[in-house]
C-alpha cells in the first residue's frame, strides 16, 4: 500500500490560499476520518505555515486532492499546480525535514514538533502512518538534542528572553517592570514571563492605560514619576514608549543601585526613540540592550541556525533511510507470512498424523512435543525471515521473495 | 600497579582537555566524550590514591609532589559535581588542561608512584596538609568561575550577539556557585589552619612566610564572604576578590617545596 502526500506550504502557496485550507480541531477530525474510510490510514497536519494530507489506502490521490480542493474551493486541476504530491520515501523524507524545522519559515523553531504530535495523535493511523509520525517525532527530537539548530532565538521578544537568561539563568523569581504600553514591549515582556518571570509592575503615562495593561498581566500599575523607586525591585525591565526623550537617565538608576544590594539589572528598551539613556550600559550590574542590539542578536541566532541545518539534514537522512528500509521490508511481508503458514500446517499436519502414538504420552509429554515442534520451526525460519527483511532493503528484495516463492512452493497450493 | 593506573587518567584528562576545546568550537558530541574523560579520568586517579594509600608507610602524599596529585584529584573531583552539565562544559577547558599539566608536574617529581615512606607521624599534619589541600582546590575552582564570569560578563557589556549563542552558564548562576564554593572551602582551610597550629604548639617551631601567606589568603576569603553575604557585592568586584585570593593560593602552592617539602 503506498504512502501519498499531497499539501500546500509557505514554499508554494500565498497566505490567501493557505488561510482557506487552514484546518483546526474539528475539521481536521472529521477530515482525516473521512479519507481514512473503513480500512486505509490518514493525517492531516495544519499549522499557519502549512496544510498536509498524509494518506494510506486506495485511492489515495484522487480523495486527497479533491478534498483539499473542496476546501480550498478551486478546482481539481488548479489545486495540483500549486499542490505538492510525494510518495513513500519522499513523503517520509519530507515529513522529517518538517518534523526538525528545516521546512519552517524560521529554520530550526520548535513549535511544529509540538504540532506534528498534535496531528499524530488525532489522526487515523495504522501500521504505515503510525511509523512514519513516530520516527518524525524521534527525528524531531533528534536535531534538537544534537545540533545547536533550536536554541538560539529567532525573534526580537525571544531574543530578550534569552538575554535575560544569559543574566539571571532560571527566570522564576525574577520580576519585570513594563514601561509603555508598545505592541512589542508587550510582546517581550510577555517572552520573559513565559520562561518563569513575573511581570510585576506596569508603567504609563496614562494611568488608565498602566491599569487596563496590569489588569491583563496580573500586575501593579504605576506612574512614570514611581520609576526610578521601582527599580530597587524588580529586575528586569522592558521599555517602549513613543515618549520623545529619555525616560530613565543614568542619574536615577546610579540611585536605584544603592537599594539593589548588587543584584544586576537588565533593561531592554524597544522604543524609537530610545527611552532609556545608553549611559545607563555602563554602571556596573547593568546591562541595556536596545532594539538594534536585539536586531543583531537575531541576525546572528540565524546564522547559527542555518550552519546547523546541514548538520541537521544529515540527521534527517539518516532516518528517513531507516524509514525506506523498514517501509521495503513491509514488501515481502507476505512471503513471510506465507512461508511461516507453510511451516505451521506442515507441523500441525505432521502432528495429527501421529496422533496414534502421542495418545500414549502423558499430558505433559504430549505439550512438550507441541512445544519442540514449534521451536524448531520458529528457529529454522528465524535467520531466512531476517535476512529477507534485509534483502528487501536492497535492490535485490524481489527476487529473494521469488525464489522464496518458488523454493517453498508458496500459492502453489490451489495447482 | 600504581604506575599503571597513573596513564590511563593522564589519558583520559587529556582527552577531556582535547574533547573540550573541540566542544567549545562545535557543541555536542565532543562535549559528552570530555565529560566521560572526566569521570573515568578521576576513576582512575582514585584508584591510584587507593594504592598509593594501602601501599605506602604512613601518609603517602607528603612531598610536594604527592600533594600535587592529590590536589589535582581534589579539584578534578570538585568540578566533578557540577561540570558535567552541558553549560559548564566551557569551565572544564580550562580545568582539565590545568589538571592534566599538573598531574604531569607530579609525576615528574616522584608524587604518583607507589610504596612510599611517610615523614609525616602526626595525625595533625595529615588532617592539616589535607584540609588546606582540599581548601585550596575549592578555590581554584572558584577562581575559574570567576574568570568565566568576567569572561561572559564581557561579552554580555561589550553586546556581542554570539555571546548569546555560548552555551556558557548565567552570570547570577557563576556568581552563586562561586560563593558557594568559598562557603564550603574556608571553614576547611580554618579547620586545617587549626590542625596545623595544634601541631605547631604541640612540635615546636617556628611562624614562617607559608604560614603567613595561608593565614592571608583566610583573610582574603573571609573578607569576600563578609561582603558577599552581608554587603551585597556580587559581580565584577567579588570575581576580583576572589581571583585575587586566588593569587596568594598560587603563592603558598609554589611555596610549599621551600620551606614544607624542603
Amino acid at each position: 500500500m503506498t504512502l501519498l502526500l499531497v499539501g500546500l506550504s509557505h514554499r508554494v502557496a500565498p497566505v490567501e490560499l493557505r488561510e482557506r485550507v487552514a484546518l483546526a480541531g474539528e475539521r481536521a477530525a472529521d477530515l482525516v476520518r473521512a479519507l481514512a474510510g473503513e480500512s486505509g490510514e490518514a493525517v492531516c497536519l495544519s499549522t499557519c505555515n502549512r496544510t498536509e494530507l498524509y494518506v494510506v489506502g486506495p485511492d489515495a490521490e484522487e480523495r486527497a486532492v479533491g478534498a483539499l480542493a473542496g476546501i480550498a474551493a478551486l478546482g481539481e486541476d488548479d489545486l495540483r499546480g500549486v499542490a505538492y504530491r510525494l510518495d513513500d520515501e519522499a513523503a517520509a523524507l519530507h515529513l522529517f525535514r518538517v518534523a526538525a524545522g528545516l521546512d519552517s519559515m524560521v529554520p530550526g523553531e520548535g513549535e511544529i514538533l509540538g504540532q506534528v504530535r498534535s496531528a499524530y495523535e488525532a489522526g487515523v493511523t495504522g501500521p504505515l502512518l503510525d511509523r512514519l509520525f513516530r520516527q518524525a517525532l524521534h527525528a524531531g527530537k533528534r536535531v534538537r538534542s544534537q545540533t545547536a539548530i533550536g536554541e538560539s532565538p529567532a525573534s526580537v521578544p525571544s531574543a530578550a528572553a534569552a538575554l535575560a537568561e544569559q543574566l539571571f539563568g532560571e527566570l522564576a523569581g525574577c520580576s519585570v517592570l513594563l514601561v509603555g504600553a508598545g505592541k512589542i514591549g508587550e510582546l517581550a515582556a510577555r517572552a520573559v514571563a513565559a520562561r518563569g518571570a513575573r511581570l510585576a509592575l506596569v508603567a504609563n503615562r496614562s494611568p488608565e492605560k498602566a491599569a487596563d495593561v496590569a489588569r491583563r498581566f496580573g500586575a501593579e500599575p504605576i506612574s512614570l514619576d514611581g520609576l526610578a523607586a521601582a527599580l530597587a525591585y524588580v529586575d528586569v525591565v522592558v521599555s517602549s514608549t513613543s515618549a520623545p526623550g529619555y525616560v530613565l537617565e543614568r542619574d536615577a538608576v546610579t540611585r536605584a543601585l544603592a537599594a539593589r544590594k548588587g543584584r544586576p539589572l537588565f533593561l531592554i528598551d524597544i522604543a524609537v526613540p530610545r527611552d532609556l539613556d545608553p549611559a545607563i550600559h555602563d554602571l556596573d550590574g547593568c546591562y541595556l540592550y536596545d532594539i538594534d542590539d536585539l536586531e543583531a542578536v537575531v541576525a546572528d541566532s540565524l546564522v547559527g541556525r542555518l550552519k546547523e541545518a546541514s548538520r541537521a539534514e544529515a540527521i534527517v537522512v539518516d532516518e528517513a533511510e531507516g524509514f525506506r528500509e523498514w517501509l521495503a521490508s513491509r514488501g515481502v511481508v507476505p512471503e513471510i507470512a506465507s512461508l511461516r503458514a507453510r511451516a505451521e500446517e506442515i507441523r500441525a499436519g505432521e502432528l495429527d498424523r501421529a496422533r496414534g502414538t502421542l495418545a500414549r504420552l502423558s499430558e505433559r509429554e504430549r505439550l512438550a512435543v507441541e512445544s519442540l515442534t514449534s521451536q524448531i520451526v520458529n528457529k529454522l525460519l528465524h535467520l531466512p525471515t531476517v535476512r529477507m527483511k534485509e534483502a528487501a532493503a536492497g535492490a535485490e528484495g524481489a527476487s529473494y521473495a521469488h525464489t522464496v516463492r518458488h523454493l517453498f512452493g508458496l500459492g502453489e497450493e490451489e495447482r | 600497579m600504581a604506575e599503571l593506573l597513573f596513564w590511563p587518567a593522564l589519558l583520559a584528562y587529556g582527552e577531556a582537555a582535547f574533547a573540550y576545546a573541540g566542544n567549545a568550537r562545535r557543541p555536542g558530541l565532543a562535549g559528552h566524550a570530555g565529560t566521560w574523560g572526566v569521570r573515568l579520568g578521576w576513576l582512575a586517579q582514585t584508584s591510584l590514591l587507593v594504592v598509593q594509600a594501602v601501599s605506602a608507610d604512613g601518609f603517602p602524599w607528603d612531598t610536594w609532589a604527592g600533594s600535587l596529585n592529590l590536589f589535582v584529584w581534589l579539584v578534578v573531583g570538585a568540578y566533578l559535581i557540577w561540570g558535567c552539565r552541558a553549560r559548564y562544559r566551557l569551565l572544564g577547558l580550562a580545568v582539565m588542561p590545568l589538571a592534566a599539566a599538573l598531574l604531569v608536574a607530579a609525576r615528574v617529581g616522584g608524587g604518583t608512584a607507589g610504596h612510599v615512606r611517610s615523614r609525616y607521624p602526626d595525625v595533625f599534619l595529615v588532617l592539616h596538609v589535607g584540609l588546606v589541600l582540599a581548601a585550596f582546590a575549592g578555590f581554584t575552582l572558584a577562581a575559574s568561575l570567576s574568570a568565566l564570569y568576567l569572561w561572559q560578563e564581557r561579552r554580555l557589556k561589550g553586546r556581542r550577539p554570539a555571546a548569546l549563542l555560548g552555551r556558557a552558564p548565567a552570570l547570577a548562576t557563576l556568581d552563586r556557585i562561586a560563593a558557594k564554593t568559598v562557603l564550603v572551602a574556608l571553614p576547611a582551610l580554618t579547620a586545617g589552619i587549626v590542625a596545623g597550629f595544634v601541631r605547631l604548639r604541640s612540635e615546636g617551631g617556628g611562624f614562617d612566610a607559608l604560614m603567613a601567606v595561608t593565614l592571608l589568603t583566610w583573610l582574603v576569603y573571609a573578607a569576600f564572604l563578609l561582603v558577599r553575604f552581608e554587603l551585597g557585592w556580587r559581580g565584577r568586584r567579588a570575581a576580583y576578590l576572589l581571583l585575587a585570593g586566588f593569587a596568594l593560593v598560587v603563592v603558598a602552592r609554589l611555596g610549599l617545596p621551600l620551606t614544607h617539602f624542603s
